[in-house]
């Protein structure tokens, strides 16, 4: 090796250790473990062993799986649907408004999924939430409690998707040429009809990567739907943690990590083919 | 049309902005049950915090385990990203890569990957794993901001500094670190928040022996509500704000967050 | 005394060749502008002779000394770059010190000399500004500022006037020169811009597709350019294909035109270039008498701006234009059958 690309290689080893050891190792541990056998003292011998996989291929699992993905498609949609308006508002705004409103986001974004899920619990509750709001007004007639439901985690979930899904279109939509929407508004385009069919065409792939982004987000909430709905709520996610944490069955948790690892890949490499490998 | 777009953005933000508001109220409830509208005012919620001893317990271990981690994860970005933009060498790139790639899988994954891990080195609930786990989880934020401000660095600029007598570790030293250690500051920053409120691997890694403050809300959840959480709740927020509205500061948050500037 | 010497040098980027077996050689002292079109090489061998790039083959010598294999920041040089490459983190009089202060030169010796420095470029009291508060111009003259800073023995400006406004260029060109030759400093300047390059250098070098066409003083290249190339290049040329006859002159259709130097030698009916520079040759009106050495032609446009007076001539079918003093004007509009009178003086034979 010449002295050059001993001098480039040295300071990459603290990192490369890292990585490798910290993040390929443990990846690794949980293939392995997805093949381990469960001994009957509760501890795990490394081998070949297919029987998770064969216990996630009952109807429960499955079913548990589809609900996962069926419900994080919703919530993808949704979120979309309520964060591209705003956002392509957003672009115009003054570069102050603009900030203020980023740097909020980021707040709102990085906030806890449990304080999200307690948040939720709240407004959604009997005593202090929405009920109480309705009663007020006199739509109700008696305060009543809103979770656990399932419209109670899409709603939550979709409230933790919102700020991601704003940041995730922002850099698309502030690079996007104004002239475009002019040029079509001089060709005698309505505003609303502009939006149609300029703003969001030209950022199809921007909406679609965003969409796969927020997907895999979701299928990773823990909490809300822990806190938010019933057991026939719960996500893959909440299943994985489940297992590891309160039965201690480590090789089906992984097992059910793999399958998670698996959808998620596949959904990303899905899509992306489909947009024609745009970025 | 105008109408239209004013009553939307109204209810984005009040869509967006309500729960923190009502949770806002709660936390200055005066009584101990939950309300809302509240019932009287009073302090006492975040008195508890910093009163209560296992709350700011909780409180103390999340900032050292978030700062840590944070610091931990600038250390280990800044060799690969700066390896990959000086010297465009393959290796350090697939290492960029690598180093991505934890923050795009669900937590989950990651979270039991740890939980296997340090269950199998021996290394059972010290603080230490939760630190690298998080390090290791969040690696993608400094990655990714360390890269943009060192492309921020003109070629010309170090060449300039070059003409002007400088070696290399002066260059380093007097253009290239001055410029990009705003994006790494702002990449620091964003791991200490996201790490600040991460659960799941904080749980698996750390969660029978360490209660950080997300894991200890999650264990009271269970046990019934209590105002407390409320003001925890905006104390996190206030912090999140803050540490947000430095980066925008210091460092160019909208060219962190990929628009144009 | 040998100031910069280039012996031999040559670039090669794997399979393109950006400098090809360059020699050249300058006074101490003097202003030199590397002239061409964009890719010519006359950036890259800028570059090397800052140390900023390696030459594959051939070496660089000043005042004797092998500046070769020096690496870039222990040579004495100061340069320009064409985007300015002020430092965004530093202030005005922060930028003008780095050189010192990498140095280790005292804050106060820095602090005089930065105070001298901005006077010097006419710009006094601006050390605490910041870069992004400065015009384009001003950024410019603190780029120059900041390379003179420690009196470096070579001066290089890799393209200084592309980022001014087109009227700000003029005033800088002249100031540049007169700062060069007070400070005596051996300069080097690249440029793509012809006008530039003749109100600077005292030796021009042209190149064009990685070597040297012809180097020389500014007004030397100018009445004899060694080929078409240079002769488009530096300043308007009509060209015109032509027939070598031997005695003199060359065929231009039917007409004999007489010249007065011919660079090379060419053989009898071969086919050349005929070329003139526009302010050297006449229009007149068919109507009066035929001057010496004249070719016909028809008006086909006529550009009068006052202080001059342009006539595009379309000559069997091949464009001459002619550039006149009000004086000499000849009264023809779009249409009119002219002479035009090339003085054997004005007509020089290239090679086709």
């Amino acid at each position: 090796m010449t002295r050059k690309a001993l001098s480039q290689a040295l300071p990459l080893i603290p990192s490369s250790v890292m990585i490798g050891v910290f993040f390929l190792i443990p990846f690794v541990l949980i293939l392995l473990a997805s093949v381990a056998t469960l001994t009957p003292e509760g501890d795990m011998a490394y081998g070949f062993d297919l029987s998770h996989f064969e216990r996630f291929l009952s109807w429960f699992y499955i079913q548990r799986a589809l609900f996962s993905a069926g419900m994080c498609a919703l919530i993808a949609v949704l979120s979309l649907l309520i964060a591209f308006p705003f956002t392509y508002m957003l672009t115009t705004f003054s570069d102050r408004a603009k900030k203020i409103w980023l740097i909020y986001i980021l707040a709102q974004l990085s906030l806890s999924e449990v304080l999200i899920a307690f948040s939720w619990q709240i407004l959604l509750s009997r005593t202090a939430g929405l009920g109480n709001i309705l009663e007020w007004v006199g739509i109700a007639e008696k305060s009543f409690a809103m979770a656990p439901s399932a419209g109670a985690v899409i709603a939550a979930l979709v409230y933790l998707a919102v700020p991601f899904a704003v940041l995730l279109l922002y850099p698309a939509l502030s690079r996007m040429d104004r002239s475009l929407i002019e040029a079509a508004r001089t060709l005698g385009t309505s505003p609303l009809r502009s939006f149609f069919t300029i703003v969001i065409p030209v950022n199809r792939s921007a909406i679609v990567s965003s969409s796969v982004t927020i997907f895999v987000l979701t299928l990773g909430a823990i909490i809300v739907p822990q806190v938010l709905g019933s057991p026939e709520h719960w996500t893959l996610s909440v299943l994985i943690t489940d297992q590891a944490i309160f039965n201690f069955n480590l090789p089906f948790a992984s097992a059910l990590a793999v399958v998670l690892l698996i959808l998620s890949a596949s959904v990303i490499g899905l899509v992306m083919r489909f947009s024609g490998g745009e970025k | 049309m105008k109408l239209l777009r004013n009553s939307y953005l109204a209810l984005f933000a009040i869509y967006l902005v309500g729960p923190i508001l009502v949770i806002t109220a709660v936390s200055f409830n005066a009584k101990k049950f939950l309300a809302f509208p509240p019932r009287g005012f009073s302090f006492r919620w975040y008195a508890e915090i910093f009163v209560a001893n296992d709350w700011f317990a909780a409180l103390m271990n999340s900032l050292l385990i978030a700062a840590c981690s944070a610091f931990l994860a600038v250390l280990v970005a800044i060799p690969v990203s700066y390896m990959a933009w000086r010297h465009g060498l393959r290796y350090a790139k697939a290492l960029f890569s690598l180093g991505i790639a934890p923050f795009i899988l669900p937590p989950v994954i990651m979270a039991l990957a740890f939980l296997l891990f340090f269950a199998n080195v021996g290394m059972h609930g010290w603080t230490i794993n939760v630190i690298i786990a998080h390090a290791i989880f969040l690696l993608a934020l400094p990655l990714v901001t360390v890269s943009l401000g060192l492309e921020s660095v003109d070629m010309s600029l170090i060449e300039a500094s070059q003409t002007m007598g400088a070696d290399n570790a002066t260059v380093f030293r007097t253009v290239i670190l001055p410029i990009a250690a705003p994006f790494a500051f702002a990449g620091f920053a964003f791991c200490f928040v996201l790490s600040l409120n991460e659960y799941i691997i904080a749980l698996m890694t750390v969660g029978f022996t360490v209660e950080t403050l997300p894991i200890k809300i999650f264990n009271a959840l269970r046990y019934g509500y209590t105002p407390v959480i409320a003001s925890i709740a905006v104390v996190f927020l206030v912090i999140n704000v803050l540490v947000f509205s430095l980066i925008a500061k210091f460092s160019n948050l909208s060219r962190i967050l990929g628009a144009m500037d | 005394m040998s100031g910069l010497e280039i012996s031999n040098v040559s670039k090669h980027y794997g399979a393109v060749t950006a400098v090809n077996d360059v020699n050249l050689r300058f006074n101490k002292g003097e202003m030199i502008c590397f002239l061409g079109p964009s890719g010519c090489g006359k950036t890259t061998l800028l570059r090397m002779i800052a140390g900023l790039e390696e030459p594959t083959s051939g070496t660089i010598h000043f005042e004797g000394r092998d500046l070769t294999h020096v690496p870039v920041h222990k040579r004495n040089i100061g340069m320009v770059f064409q985007s300015f490459a002020l430092f965004p983190h530093l202030s005005v009089g922060e930028n003008i010190a780095y050189s010192m202060k990498i140095r280790g030169h005292s804050r106060a010796e820095r602090e005089d000399r930065v105070r001298e420095l901005l006077d010097m470029i006419h710009l006094p009291g601006i050390e605490d500004r910041r870069i992004s508060q400065l015009s384009g111009g001003q950024r410019q003259r603190v780029a120059i500022a900041r390379a003179l800073a420690l009196n470096p023995e070579i001066f290089l400006l890799d393209e200084p006037m592309s980022a001014l406004d087109a009227n700000l260029r003029e005033a800088m060109q002249i100031e540049l020169r007169k700062l060069q030759q007070e400070l005596g400093i051996t300069t080097v300047v690249v440029t793509h811009d012809q006008t530039e390059a003749m109100t600077m250098a005292d030796n021009i070098v042209v190149m064009g597709k990685a070597k040297v066409l012809q180097s020389g003083k500014p007004l030397d290249i100018y009445k004899s350019p060694v080929d078409k190339f240079v002769a488009g290049f530096i300043g308007t040329s009509n060209l015109l294909p032509a027939t070598f006859s031997g005695n003199g002159a060359v065929g231009f259709g039917a007409t004999d035109v007489k010249y007065s130097a011919a660079n090379g030698s060419f053989a009898n009916g071969e086919q050349v270039l005929l070329m003139t520079r526009p302010e050297e040759i006449f229009v007149h009106k068919a109507s009066e008498t035929r001057p010496e050495n004249a070719i016909e032609g028809t008006v086909t446009f006529v550009r009068d701006i006052g202080a001059t007076i342009e006539i595009l001539v379309d000559c069997n079918g091949y464009e001459v234009i002619s550039v006149l003093t009000p004086k000499d004007d000849p009264d023809v509009h779009v249409g009119t059958k002219v002479f035009v009178e090339m003085p054997p003086a004005a007509c020089s034979v290239l090679a086709a």
